[in-house]
This record gives C-alpha cells, sequence and structure tokens, in this order.
C-alpha cells in the first residue's frame, strides 16, 4: 500500500459562528469571512506541511481544486502544484481537476503537461466532476454533467497522446487547432485517478478494460468504500480482467496522537468543524438536478427518509471509519485491516482538517510518516 | 365561462421519435398549453374551466413527466421544434398558444420560428427574457421553499406522490434547458420584437420567481402585446385563480384579440 499525504486547503481560520446566519460555508458564504492576511500565512503553511509530509517519505503529496468556498482554497490547483514541485521528491498528485467546469479542457492538457514537465514525470492526473455545489458557484449547467466529463477526459487524453495540430469536433467542444506544448513527460501519459463519492456510473467508467483507471473512495464510511471498491472490482470482471489493489484507494481524515484517548480529545474540535461547519451544504447545493443520473437522483429521493441528519460527532465518525484516529498502534492496526478487507493499493491521509493547527497538524504528519507508514510497509500484505 | 368539465382524457402520441403523453379534453378552437417547469400528472381545474370553450391540449414536454426523454433534447430551442412537429402531427389548426414558466418561452422560441397554424399567443409569468431584478433561485430552495415562493397560498400546490415522484425527471430536465443563462435567452431578447402574432400576457401579481416586472418586459419587447395581472396569485396563476385565467384568456379570444 501506498501513502500520499493529501489536503484540503481549508481556510482554517473561518469563524465557526458563521452557520448562525448562513446555511452553508459553500456557494453563499460572504467572502467577507475571508482575511487575505490570515490566508497568507495559512498558504505558506500548507505548503510547508506538505512539503514537510514528501520530506519523512510519503510516497507523494496531494491536493484538489474547489470553488468559493471555507472549505478548500485551491480554485486553481496549477498554482499549488507549481508552488510545490520543485520542493518535492515524491509523486505530486492533483485529485483532482473539475472537467466539466471548464470551458476549454486543453488548459487542464497543458497545465497537467507542464506540472509533469517541471517534475520529471512525478504528477497523477486526477480527474473529477466537481462538488455539485460548484455547479451552483460556477453556473454550469449540472444536466451535461456527465456528458462534458466525458468529452473532455477524451479531449485531453487525445491532446497528450496524439501529435497535434488536430481538430477536436464534440458536442461540447470544437478546436480546430489542437496542439499541446508541453507535451507530457510521462509517456503515453501522466497515470489518471478518478477520485468520486460513489457514482455508479463514474465507477463503470473508470474500471472499463480501455481505461483501468485508479478509483478512489473519498471520504466516506468504510461500508460504503467496501461497496464501491468492490463495485469497481466487480466491473473488472465484467470487462474481462482482475483489478488489482493499485487500481483502487481511500482517502480519509486521520489522527494520531500519543494514546486512543488523548488523539480522540485533540482531534474532537477540528474534525466536528470539518464534518459539521466546512462540508455543511444542503442538499440543493450537494446535487443540482442532473448532477446525478436520473436512476441514482430517483435512488437518492427514495433513501431520503431513512437518512439520519443532524450533526456529526467524532464518535459516530470514529465508529462508521470516516476518522481514523488513536495511538499509532490503533491507526496501524485500522489500516492494515482496511488494507486487508478493502484490497487497497493506495491510501490518502488527510492530516490536517477543519480548524486542526499546525503544530498538531506537524505532529500528525510525523507520527503518520514514522510510526504507522515502515511498520505497514515492512509487513507482506494479505488482501481478499 | 362554463364551470362544466367536458371529458378529459390521457393519450400517448409519437412525434419526432418520442412517446408524448398528452392531456385533453373541451371543444372549440385548439388551445394548445405548455407546462412550465413541472407537468400536470392530471386535469387541473384551469383545464376544466377552458374546457368549456376550447379544445385544451396539455402535452407533457418530452424529456418531462410521462413523456419519453429523445437523445436530441439540449435546448429550449429543441423543444420549439418540436412542438412545430407536434402541431402538424395532430393535425390542428389556428391554435392558441399558451405556456407557463419555459413553456412560455418555448412558445415565444416557436412562433418567432414560424407563426402558421397560430392564432394567438398567451404567456403566463414566461421565462425567455433576461431579469430586470432578480427572483428567488428555484434551484437553491428547498422544495418547502419552493412551494412558498411559487404561491401564494400553498394549499394550492401539488403534493401528491404521482406529482412527488416525477419530481427529479422535471428538475433534471428543466436544469438542461434552462440552468445557464438562467431562464432566459439573449437571442429572444434581440428578436421578440420580430413576433407577429396577437398577444395576452398574464402574471400573477405576487410572483416571487419571476417578479410581476417582467410583464412589462415581455409588453414593451412584443408589439401590441395585452397584460392582465391576476390577484392573489404568484407564479401560477392558472393554478390558483383557475377562473380569473380562463376568464381573461376568453376575454381576450373573444374580445378580438386585443
Amino acid at each position: 500500500m501506498k501513502f500520499i499525504a493529501f489536503h484540503l486547503m481549508p481556510y482554517a481560520d473561518l469563524d465557526l459562528s458563521y452557520t448562525d446566519r448562513y446555511e452553508s460555508a459553500w456557494v453563499t458564504l460572504p467572502n467577507s469571512y475571508y482575511d487575505p492576511v490570515k490566508g497568507h500565512a495559512l498558504y505558506n503553511r500548507y505548503l510547508d506541511e506538505l512539503e514537510y509530509a514528501d520530506q519523512l517519505g510519503f510516497d507523494g503529496i496531494g491536493i484538489n481544486e474547489h470553488h468559493q468556498n471555507a472549505y478548500g482554497l485551491m480554485p486553481t490547483p496549477g498554482v499549488i502544484a507549481g508552488a510545490l514541485a520543485r520542493r518535492t521528491r515524491g509523486s505530486l498528485a492533483v485529485l483532482g481537476r473539475a472537467l466539466p467546469l471548464v470551458n476549454n479542457p486543453c488548459v487542464i492538457a497543458e497545465e497537467f503537461s507542464m506540472i509533469d514537465n517541471i517534475t520529471g514525470g512525478r504528477l497523477i492526473a486526477g480527474f473529477v466532476r466537481g462538488i455539485g455545489a460548484e455547479y451552483h458557484s460556477w453556473n454550469m449547467n449540472p444536466a451535461f454533467s456527465h456528458e462534458r466529463f466525458g468529452e473532455a477526459h477524451d479531449l485531453i487524453v487525445r491532446a497528450w497522446t496524439e501529435t497535434g495540430p488536430f481538430h477536436w469536433r464534440g458536442k461540447h467542444y470544437d478546436f480546430r487547432y489542437v496542439n499541446t506544448w508541453p507535451r507530457p513527460y510521462q509517456q503515453p501519459h501522466p497515470p489518471i485517478w478518478i477520485p468520486s463519492q460513489g457514482s455508479r456510473e463514474t465507477i463503470v467508467w473508470a474500471a472499463a478494460a480501455e481505461r483501468k483507471y485508479t478509483y478512489l473512495q473519498t471520504y466516506s464510511p468504510v461500508a460504503a468504500v467496501k461497496k464501491f471498491l468492490d463495485m469497481y472490482r466487480e466491473e473488472a470482471q465484467k470487462a474481462g480482467y482482475t483489478a488489482t489493489p493499485e487500481q483502487v484507494g481511500w482517502m480519509a481524515p486521520v489522527f494520531v496522537g500519543e494514546t486512543d484517548a488523548s488523539a480522540r480529545a485533540e482531534a474532537q474540535p477540528h474534525i466536528e468543524s470539518f464534518a459539521n461547519k466546512f462540508l455543511r451544504m444542503t442538499p440543493e447545493m450537494v446535487r443540482p438536478p442532473g448532477y446525478l443520473s436520473l436512476a441514482s437522483a430517483n435512488a437518492v429521493l427514495e433513501a431520503k427518509s431513512s437518512q439520519a441528519g443532524g450533526a456529526r460527532t467524532i464518535d459516530q465518525l470514529i465508529e462508521s471509519g470516516q476518522l481514523i484516529c488513536g495511538s499509532a498502534a490503533t491507526v496501524r492496526d485500522q489500516l492494515a485491516e482496511h488494507e486487508r478487507t478493502l484490497g487497497l493499493g493506495h491510501f490518502l491521509a488527510l492530516l490536517q482538517f477543519g480548524t486542526l493547527p499546525h503544530e498538531a497538524t506537524m505532529r500528525n504528519i510525523e507520527r503518520f510518516a514514522r510510526d504507522v507508514i515502515p511498520q505497514l510497509r515492512a509487513r507482506t500484505p494479505v488482501t481478499v | 365561462m362554463s364551470s362544466v368539465a367536458a371529458a378529459a382524457s390521457r393519450s400517448t402520441h409519437t412525434v419526432e421519435g418520442t412517446q408524448v403523453s398528452v392531456l385533453r379534453g373541451g371543444s372549440g378552437p385548439p388551445l394548445l398549453f405548455l407546462h412550465g417547469s413541472d407537468a400536470f400528472t392530471d386535469w387541473q381545474p384551469f383545464m376544466a374551466e377552458l374546457a368549456g370553450r376550447f379544445d385544451v391540449i396539455v402535452p407533457d414536454h418530452p424529456g418531462f413527466g410521462q413523456s419519453s426523454t429523445p437523445p436530441w433534447l439540449d435546448t429550449i430551442g429543441d423543444l420549439a421544434h418540436f412542438y412545430r412537429a407536434f402541431i402538424e402531427a395532430l393535425g390542428l389548426h389556428d391554435v392558441i398558444l399558451a405556456g407557463h414558466g419555459i413553456g412560455g418561452w418555448i412558445a415565444c422560441e416557436l412562433a418567432l420560428r414560424d407563426t402558421r397554424d397560430l392564432r394567438a399567443l398567451v404567456l403566463v409569468d414566461a421565462a425567455g427574457l433576461p431579469l430586470t431584478e432578480d427572483g428567488v433561485d428555484t434551484f437553491m430552495l428547498s422544495p418547502e421553499a419552493l412551494r412558498k415562493a411559487s404561491y401564494t397560498d400553498v394549499s394550492h400546490a401539488p403534493t401528491d406522490d404521482a406529482f412527488l415522484a416525477q419530481q427529479p425527471k422535471n428538475a433534471l430536465m428543466t436544469a438542461r434547458v434552462a440552468w445557464c443563462p438562467r431562464f432566459y435567452d439573449p437571442q429572444l431578447a434581440k428578436w421578440l420584437h420580430r413576433l407577429r402574432l396577437p398577444a395576452l400576457i398574464v402574471w400573477g401579481e405576487q410572483d416571487a420567481v419571476f417578479p410581476p416586472r417582467q410583464a412589462e418586459t415581455f409588453a414593451a419587447a412584443i408589439p401590441g402585446a395585452r397584460t392582465q395581472l391576476v390577484a392573489a396569485a404568484g407564479h401560477l396563476p392558472h393554478v390558483e385563480q383557475p377562473q380569473a385565467f380562463a376568464a381573461a384568456v376568453a376575454a381576450f379570444i373573444q374580445g378580438g384579440l386585443k
């Protein structure tokens, strides 16, 4: 199993009492809540944290893209990747660019090629559809999300692999001259990973024999991770091949403390701020019409009555496995078990979440790098 | 206005490869009513009111309600072309073309393309032109908030299982054709002055979705259009005040389309 230190770069200085006046940290939370002086400090702090993880021996570091919210301050991930490219050694995973949100996907082909060239082939290229709320923030039509994702992907891969110029004629994009300079460093193109919350359409697409893209389940209860990774493996079998562990991964927040009790006490306010303040969205933001296929939307409608609402506690998050929290031994044991039962090839540790301060984040990175990764690497994994 | 509901039926027609479900009842000149973001699950009081004087035809748009979803459906313009084919397929002539919300937008696009077989246009709290003042963002509202924004009296809002069950389908297709630009087409604003058809503009006085000032915008754009505001009605005056709505339509048609 390989380990990536993942970061969301939240606006950790958020005034959490915003919920007295606003319903979400996304789309409509006024940007007067953002202080650029604090933001300057946060960006540099977060870059330090990722560089530190790279120095301590993670296999790679990971970043992503979000727009117009306090949850993640990387609307242009290429800027962050550029800042990290020359000061890190491991993989640089951009997980990912939201393809349907851009009107010219060639800019993503270019941006990823640049990172791949600067890093000498350390880029992992993530493609996502973006969070539903971002279709509000970007005013992009969610009912074309799947179509645009598919077409933008096809265009980017062709722009990476075919000698240009060529004419791209599609439904959503038409470019007379596609001729990507620079071409990607890795041949035929950087590895493509597909992070998702568990869309069946996305899993079927990623597992297809002509793609075999690594599928990442993002922040989810363990039962859901198992369900969707199994779905991926089943789709691979249907497509006539057996998926390897390297084709599946999971991203989860992790906190490693001295003891289980101290870890829980230290992580509690910060993971609860993550779950209840930073991730706070209305159903209409999460699922704008058309973002899900009609079959998926109808399934959500039917499941609604059984969904538990209300704020999440750290105990619920630990119980469901959404948060991995405890002493190094506890975290090691849980990850070893997850590796075995989930068949994981990649684990992305979110070591800063919500309001977790810098010093606690650095200790968390250290403990994970020193007391979890080497021991798990040393064992021979037994997967289901 | 007769209060006797003429017999209504639901039938399915195949037009442009699409199975279109159609409510129809009454007798008289054909009145084709194009619904807004939600298809009607059954015969409505306003349809019954109109059916005393008109042959009332209310299709579920392709991709909405009980109609099938054709692969060609991406824009309001697609639906305008479709309804031209629908009018031909049903052999309709001298049609009073009415539309509410996006249905009004479709009606405008159709009438600008081709006025053959059309007699008059009735726009009801219509989409299609940019708003001069923002209404609520219907895509951001919870179902409860949307009902409150749409009706002056929420008891007028349908909440039956059949209606709720088809809402994801209706919402998806509404987003597909109207998400961006939000409920309008800049081309329509440029060319609506070319419309050559008598037009009645009906608007709920308390419409919070498309505020009533929008009625003036349509009236200014369409040469000779007549405007009728409906009291005690929000975004769906035909649902909230069926008699007043039907009376306004009848007066317009019988009054010589002036």
